[in-house]
This record gives structure tokens, C-alpha cells and sequence, in this order.
């Protein structure tokens, strides 16, 4: 079995890592995608009473509905390939960003903002300054656990298409190969593990603070 | 040339009422304090004093009344512009965590595009004033320090723009006793230095008459004394003022009677 697998990735090197990179280039752009929408979204809903139920109920409900078949539902509006495969990604990305994004800015203390107000900042000053920042740590949580979510999830976009480590496994169950399947999942499994990495190492940066022991 | 001090801060009639039908929060007001004046407002909590403390800076805005900050109605000045002239310290200080102690003191004057390095020096005077070593604290984060030295930070926050008025509510409310009393020393240290006018609004009858050269009594939403520590003791103007003196003094028998023992 392990000898399979190792003929396998020795005979098959270049389209192996052709899959990861199409894996990775969906993955990142529908996150991208998503950090826009959600973060924008989340804010909206934090400064609007009514507008947070609204949003919010939204992409629950977009939640619930099974990646698979938003991917099926996506074929007959944008075809097959790559942008229905980002276009679900995101929708499945969205909920957890915009929820902890308006939960971040609404968890705000309001005595942050007061003494902030107090020595002078204008409105755009307190977004930039004091709000954005003490949500921040929520936010990217909100991503990272979107960025496993969707890492995992892309492997069905080769269902439409779209390429990626799905095609491995597809394969992989079609011709009833363990070999195959190992692989593909071993790989994923490895990817969501190297992002994870490289994600905290990029809140280390954002967040030097978080990392310091307090007193 | 006028022999008496410059009028700093003059409330004319201020009331504020949250909502139409509620009871005036401050009820008509009036008081003058000079330049240079310690003054402390003492009163209970939902007395009106905060929300006094906050009209000074435009947090709030009055309802009725004015307030007149050296001559100029604050009405008529943008209300980021009062706040920038003013220092403005709470009980929970609201130091930004993502921020070192240094950024924190600098953080206004750098949005202001002021000169870096005069900021920072003077950052780092300030810091020496409230009794922290620049080269130990300016690099630090808020959580790295305890609550007192949280509370100097804020301190020397507010001094950043050379005031000419510091706000103060509550500032040593969350802070142990006995911290409490030598930041209580050294605001007093600051003002002797720095000759500003300081208006600091505590429930604590002993850090009113310790700290206010004059001590503004409020309860209910209005002023009920505004008079020096000495005379409010010699004359109480209102029975509400006779209570909070004679409490003091109970306290202070016990003490005694603690020490005869």
C-alpha cells in the first residue's frame, strides 16, 4: 500500500502539485471573497440594530443549504469550472467571518470608545483607531475557521470541474483505489495544516501584542 | 490689568435631561472656576457629576444652560476640537491594548501630524513626570502593567496636548488604597507643576477635601455647595452636605477607636 502510494507521487509529481495549487487558488480567492463580503457585512450589521437580525439570518440560512448542492444549483446559472466552485467556497466562508466581524465590533467596551472620544478622535479616527482593532482578534478567528472550512470543502469543486485534490480522490473512489484516496486526503488534511500555520503567523504579525505575557 | 484670575471653566445654568420625562440629570448649575484651581465634584453615584464632567468636553451637550470654557461658549466650537484642548482621564482608563505604552501617549498628536521626534520627547517627559522610567515602560503593551501604572499612563495621556483643563472621573476609583493615595500625592505633585486647572469628580468625601481646593457638592442633580474643604466642614450650606461630613467623621472615630485599643 505505502509502496503504491510512493510509485504514485513519484510517477505523477507535476500533476500532483498542479492539483494543489488549483486547490489553493480556489480556496484563497473564495476566502479572499468571503473576507471581503463578510467583514463589510459584519460591520454593516454591527452599526444597524435591524440590519444585523437581517444580514444575519441571511447566511444562516445559506448556511445550511449543503455545499455540495449550492455547487450543483450553481451549473445551470454560471456552467461548470471554476467560478461556481469559488462562488459556493465563499457563500459556505461568509457566515462565520460576518458573524464574528459584527460580534467583534459590537463587543467593543463602550468605555474604550468614550476615552478614546474623550482625548479627541473624530468618528473615522475611532473606526480606524479603536474599533477595527479590538475586533480584530474575533475577525480573525472568524477566518481561520472559514479557511479550514473551505480548504476541506474545495475538494468538491472537482465534482463541477474546477480541479484541485477532489480530482485525486474522485478518482481515487471511482476506480477504487486506496492508494489514490490516501493521498488526496493526506494532502488536504496537510494543506489545512500548513495555512493553519501560516495563518497564526500572520496574527503573530497583526497582533504582537496577543503574544506578550501580561503581569 | 484684573488682579483675579482668568475665569477657566463657567457653568451657566446647565441642566440636562436624558428624556423628556425623566428628572433632570443636572438641574441648573452654575459655578466659576478660575484658572489653576484643584477642583473636585463630590457626590453620589447618578448625582449628576459625570454628566456634568462629560458637557465640559462636549461628550454630552447640555439641555439648557451654557458652559463657558475661557471666555468662549462651547456651543459654538466643534466638539473634537474642545476634546483636543482638553485631558481627559476615566476609572477604566481605556488604554488601547494593541498599543505600546508610547503609542498610546502619542497616539493624538501623530493623527494631528505633528513633528515625531518632539512628540516622542515629549512622550518620554511625561512618562518621568508620572513616575515611570521611559527606557523600562515606553515600549510596553497595556497588559504588561499593573492597574496604578495603567492609571499613570492615562495620565500622562491626557498631558500629552499641554492642556489647559483636565477632566478626571473617577480616575483612581478601580485602584487599590494604597496606590490610590500616592497617585493622589503625585496628581497633586502635577498640578503644583503644571498649574493647570483640574476638575476631578469622585464619591470619595476624602479625596474631594484632600485633592479640591474648592469641593463642588451635587446631589440630585444639583449643586448644593461649592466651597472650600474648610468652610464646607465649618458650614455645611444643606443637610445632604451635613450627613456626608458627619459620615466622614464616623469613620474617622473608628479608626481612632481602633488605635486607642
Amino acid at each position: 500500500m505505502l509502496q503504491d502510494c510512493l510509485n504514485y507521487i513519484q510517477g505523477n509529481g507535476s500533476d500532483i502539485a498542479l492539483r494543489i495549487a488549483d486547490h489553493m487558488k480556489i480556496s484563497l480567492i473564495a476566502l479572499f471573497a468571503a473576507i471581503l463580503i463578510g467583514v463589510a457585512g459584519g460591520y454593516a450589521a454591527s452599526v444597524s440594530r435591524r440590519g444585523e437580525k437581517w444580514i444575519m439570518n441571511l447566511f444562516q440560512i445559506l448556511r445550511v443549504i449543503p455545499s455540495l448542492a449550492i455547487l450543483v444549483l450553481l451549473i445551470p446559472v454560471m456552467g461548470v469550472g471554476m467560478k461556481p466552485a469559488v462562488t459556493a467556497l465563499s457563500i459556505l466562508a461568509i457566515p462565520p467571518i460576518l458573524t464574528n466581524t459584527c460580534v467583534g465590533f459590537m463587543e467593543v467596551p463602550p468605555f474604550m470608545l468614550e476615552s478614546a472620544k474623550g482625548i479627541g478622535m473624530t468618528e473615522w479616527e475611532l473606526l480606524l483607531h479603536v474599533r477595527f482593532p479590538l475586533a480584530l482578534p474575533l475577525i480573525l478567528a472568524g477566518i481561520r475557521s472559514a479557511l479550514v472550512e473551505v480548504i476541506a470543502s474545495a475538494t468538491l469543486a472537482a465534482k463541477i470541474g474546477a480541479g484541485g485534490l477532489g480530482e485525486i480522490i474522485f478518482t481515487g473512489l471511482g476506480l477504487n483505489r486506496t492508494d489514490l484516496l490516501l493521498i488526496g486526503s493526506i494532502l488536504v488534511g496537510m494543506l489545512s495544516l500548513g495555512s493553519l500555520g501560516i495563518f497564526s503567523l500572520i496574527r503573530r504579525i497583526l497582533m504582537p501584542y496577543k503574544y506578550r505575557r501580561a503581569v | 490689568m484684573n488682579n483675579r484670575r482668568m475665569i477657566a471653566i463657567e457653568y451657566e445654568q446647565v441642566s440636562k435631561q436624558f428624556s423628556k420625562n425623566a428628572k433632570p440629570s443636572v438641574d441648573r448649575v452654575s459655578a466659576q472656576i478660575e484658572e489653576g484651581e484643584f477642583i473636585t465634584i463630590l457626590g453620589s453615584s447618578g448625582c449628576g457629576k459625570t454628566t456634568l464632567l462629560k458637557m465640559t468636553n462636549r461628550l454630552l451637550d447640555p439641555s439648557g444652560g451654557r458652559i463657558i470654557l475661557f471666555g468662549q461658549d462651547i456651543s459654538t466650537v466643534d466638539p473634537v476640537t474642545v476634546r483636543r484642548r482638553m485631558g481627559y482621564v476615566i476609572q477604566q482608563i481605556g488604554l488601547l491594548p494593541h498599543m505600546t505604552v508610547e503609542e498610546n501617549i502619542t497616539i493624538l498628536p501623530k493623527l494631528m501630524k505633528q513633528d515625531r521626534e518632539t512628540v516622542r520627547s515629549r512622550a518620554r517627559q511625561l512618562l518621568s513626570m508620572v513616575q515611570l522610567d521611559p527606557d523600562t515602560y515606553a515600549a510596553r503593551y497595556p497588559s504588561e502593567l499593573s492597574g496604578g501604572q495603567q492609571q499613570r499612563v492615562g495620565l500622562a495621556r491626557a498631558l500629552m496636548p499641554d492642556p489647559k483643563i483636565m477632566l478626571l472621573d473617577e480616575p483612581f476609583g478601580a485602584i487599590d488604597a494604597i496606590t490610590r493615595i500616592s497617585l493622589q500625592n503625585e496628581l497633586l505633585r502635577i498640578h503644583r507643576e503644571t498649574k493647570k486647572t483640574f476638575l476631578l469628580v469622585t464619591h470619595d468625601i476624602n479625596e474631594a477635601m484632600k485633592l479640591g481646593m474648592r469641593v463642588m457638592i451635587m446631589d440630585k442633580g444639583r449643586l448644593l455647595q461649592f466651597d472650600t474643604p474648610h468652610n464646607i466642614i465649618r458650614h455645611p450650606a444643606d443637610p445632604f452636605v451635613e450627613a456626608l461630613i458627619r459620615s466622614a467623621y464616623e469613620q474617622q472615630s473608628f479608626w481612632e477607636g481602633v488605635q486607642d485599643d
